[in-house]
């Protein structure tokens, strides 16, 4: 109850702003509301990684040749065997090979490869008029079948997210329209013509968490998405909060603060506090997969940059490559000079254009260089301490750099670079251009991979102990004649052995694989001119 | 006197008394002893972890334990190609000794390898199931032979011994890849060891 009236205290006061830091960059987002939202054609080829969620891994349900239909299960996760990815058209699966995937450097990964038969016939898939008489475990497994992920950016599965709240109460819903970078405006113009449908899905979600409350939370400068959820949420019992517009509010723990005013303590969850988040992208393809029947195939796109003719948002199949979109939108080959993933400040770099778009991609954009200067020389860190101001997480990016930068790695750790939300903050207002997000990226990625080598080593250290008694075992056996006698071939090593291997056969295969290792050698020697000799053993 | 100490009462509690200052002492001295025990096992057990169990056995020594227990004893810190700078910088924190650059007599670092029998060359003569130290290799003999993956410390132990030469040892993909670089890697504390 008095968590309630808090909400409603602060929905009175309708910009204030708990959340400290923060920047004001400019936001260039007119140019892409423009237009209205419009689906994409259907490009020839789609290409679909199987690995759409951070490091999980899937398996194909279809082989190469096989013929499938608009919403049809194509791949499911290896693990649960829950169903992550499905065919955004109908179509032949030309290949499941390695494709380039969108990445900073030049990385492969397995996709399906699927060839559009123009039908765009779909399978046949249950709608639903009243989601209010299932329960909310089926609710949640409707949402689980339609693979959604968290379409903001963090390629946390949905249902994950529903569930955690399942032994933990959920007192308030948050879903975050707040898109406080530049240039993406994708939950805005989904928001400024599907709202009704954003609500709906709000209401579901709110259904399956069981949470008691629900909130929608805007930044105050969009004001024809505001009028759209005004004029449809009338008649529901989801309120509409605004905030001032502020460099990082979208993120996950920095809204919780500038909403709630309670603050997620470190390496915890929303959930931990009875707060749960979801996108205003992922309430809406909640509400498509349980109203509709459909399950997550497509996605809200911004294109924008200065070297597009015409940039707007687009309601992209997942798989679309990403040049497709690009040439759609008029791209100016002069002025581009590269290709980012996200937005202006968190996105990353593509190395190639000829990758997909995943379910996680919110905005492509393709830089000219007016907007977008090639990075100025790195210059030594003055201790100003503009960066502290800005950091939404309190933190000291200053330190950070220099422990960062001499790589002292438990002097990182007790300085909080696990709760660095890697906005980008602390580096738009560095007057010395230090690259401080790639410090931060730098040292985390380092350490997640001095985590592995200890788990993988540890697991080492045991099968080394393993190794070493089975081996005190079996000299033990040999030794003791009496055990000898058991070790003998049993009837089905015997039963197998003679008809497959004569010793005859056997030693004809040996010497043909000594004279196979001789040439080689003698190949290798002659290509190397005889100098290394090491390999040569 | 003498007929004090003839007492047979005062006799009995001298003789108790000695007994228990003398199984003091032995309690004190075995205490000691055990504790002595502990403290080089726990001293044993932590170089252990530092060390990246590879059980490559290019240090000399049969494995990554007894290479921790030579260390305990006054081994050198420097023996460790598969550790690399890290488990050096780990050791001389621990161990409060100078730091050495790595000896190029065992080796120099690369990254993590993976061995990968060529499955049609393979004769099936059981020898690298013998060499490796951590069972990874599966197989009977005549029977064809695989590593799994997993479990491959990449210590090429398995490579000498096979008389077909069908292992290559290949750099797999990671789970976790690395895509951001230091944007200058200048390592403070490198810089102070590369002097040494």
């Amino acid at each position: 109850m008095r968590f309630a009236e808090k909400i409603i205290e602060s929905l009175c006061v309708s910009t204030r702003q708990p959340m400290p830091g923060g920047i004001k960059p400019p936001d260039y987002k007119q140019e892409t509301l423009r237009s209205r939202l419009m689906p994409t054609p259907i490009p020839e080829e789609l290409i679909l990684p199987l690995a759409q969620h951070g490091n999980s891994r899937s398996r194909p349900l279809v082989k190469p040749g096989d013929k499938v239909l608009k919403y049809q299960a194509i791949a499911c996760s290896d693990v649960t065997g829950i169903v992550d990815l499905h065919a955004p058209t109908s179509g032949i699966v030309l290949a499941i090979e390695n494709f380039p995937i969108p990445s900073p450097v030049d990385k492969e990964s397995k996709c399906i490869l699927l060839k559009k038969d123009g039908l765009d016939a779909e399978i046949d898939h249950n709608t639903l008029a009243n989601y209010r008489s299932l329960s909310y475990l089926e609710l949640i497994k409707l949402i689980e079948q339609a693979g959604i992920f968290g379409l903001g950016g963090a390629e946390y599965p949905s249902r994950l997210k529903l569930k955690s709240g399942k032994n933990k109460k959920i007192k308030l819903l948050i879903i975050n329209a707040v898109e406080c970078e530049p240039y993406i405006t994708a939950d805005e113009a989904l928001l400024r013509e599907k709202a009704q449908f954003v609500v709906q899905g709000a209401e579901i979600l709110q259904a399956a968490c069981m949470a008691e409350h629900c909130v929608i939370v805007i930044e105050s400068n969009k004001a024809d998405a505001i009028k759209a959820l005004e004029q449809t949420q009338l008649n529901s019992s989801i309120e509409l909060f605004k905030i001032a517009a502020k460099y990082p509010t979208g993120s996950e723990k920095q809204l919780i603060q500038a909403v709630t005013s309670k603050e997620v303590p470190s390496g915890k969850y929303p959930t931990d506090i009875g707060i749960l988040m979801h996108n205003a992208g992922t309430a809406y393809a909640v509400y498509q997969a349980v109203i509709e029947g459909k399950p997550c195939i497509s996605r809200i796109t911004t294109l924008a940059g200065g070297s597009l003719k015409t940039p707007k948002n687009f309601e992209a199949l997942i798989g679309t490559p990403i040049d497709y979109l690009l040439n759609l939108c008029g791209l100016n080959q002069q002025t581009h000079t590269m290709t980012l993933m996200g937005g202006p400040l968190m996105g990353v770099k593509l190395a190639r254009t000829d990758v997909p778009i995943l379910k996680t991609t919110n905005c492509i954009i393709a830089a000219s260089e007016d907007k977008f200067p090639p990075a100025s020389i790195e210059l030594a860190c003055i201790r100003c301490g503009f960066c502290a101001d800005v950091c939404p997480a309190s933190l000291l990016p200053q330190q950070l750099y220099l422990y960062a930068k001499c790589q002292n790695f438990s002097e990182l750790i007790s300085h909080g670079l696990n709760d660095c939300i890697e906005c980008g903050a602390c580096a738009y207002v560095c007057p010395s251009n230090i690259p401080l997000i790639q410090y931060y990226r730098a040292s985390k990625d380092e350490l997640a991979s001095q985590l592995e080598n200890k788990i993988s080593s540890e697991q080492w250290k045991q099968r080394f102990q393993h190794h070493q008694y089975r081996v005190k075992k079996d000299k033990e056996a040999r030794r003791d004649p009496k055990r000898r006698e058991t070790i003998k071939p049993t009837e089905l090593t015997l039963k197998i052995s003679p008809p497959i291997f004569s010793r005859e056969a056997a030693k004809k295969e040996i010497a043909a694989a000594v004279v196979r290792v001789r040439k080689r050698k003698a190949q290798f020697i002659a290509s190397s001119g005889g100098e290394n000799t090491e390999t040569d053993k | 006197m003498e007929a004090f100490i003839e007492n047979q009462f005062v006799r009995f509690v001298l003789l108790i008394s000695t007994a228990v200052f003398l199984a003091y002492r032995l309690l004190l001295v075995s205490k000691y002893l055990c504790k002595e025990y502990l403290k080089q096992k726990s001293m044993v057990d932590r170089i252990n972890s530092y060390l990246p169990q590879t059980q490559c056995g290019r240090c000399g020594y049969k494995g990554c334990l007894p290479y921790a227990h030579a260390i305990s004893q006054g081994d050198m810190i420097n023996k460790c190609p598969p550790g690399g700078i890290s488990t050096i910088l780990n050791l001389v924190e621990l161990l409060n000794e100078p730091g050495l650059r790595l000896n190029p007599a065992h080796g120099v670092f690369q990254p993590p390898l993976t061995a990968v029998i060529r499955e049609e060359e393979c004769i099936g003569c059981t020898k690298c199931i013998q060499a490796c130290p951590v069972d990874a290799i599966l197989g009977a003999p005549k029977l064809m032979h695989t590593v799994i993956t997993d479990e491959c410390t990449g210590c090429d132990l398995c490579i000498e011994p096979c008389p077909v030469d069908c292992i290559d040892l290949v750099l797999l993909p990671t789970s976790s890849p690395r895509y951001w670089l230091n944007p200058i890697i200048q390592n403070s504390r490198f810089n102070t060891l590369e002097t040494n």
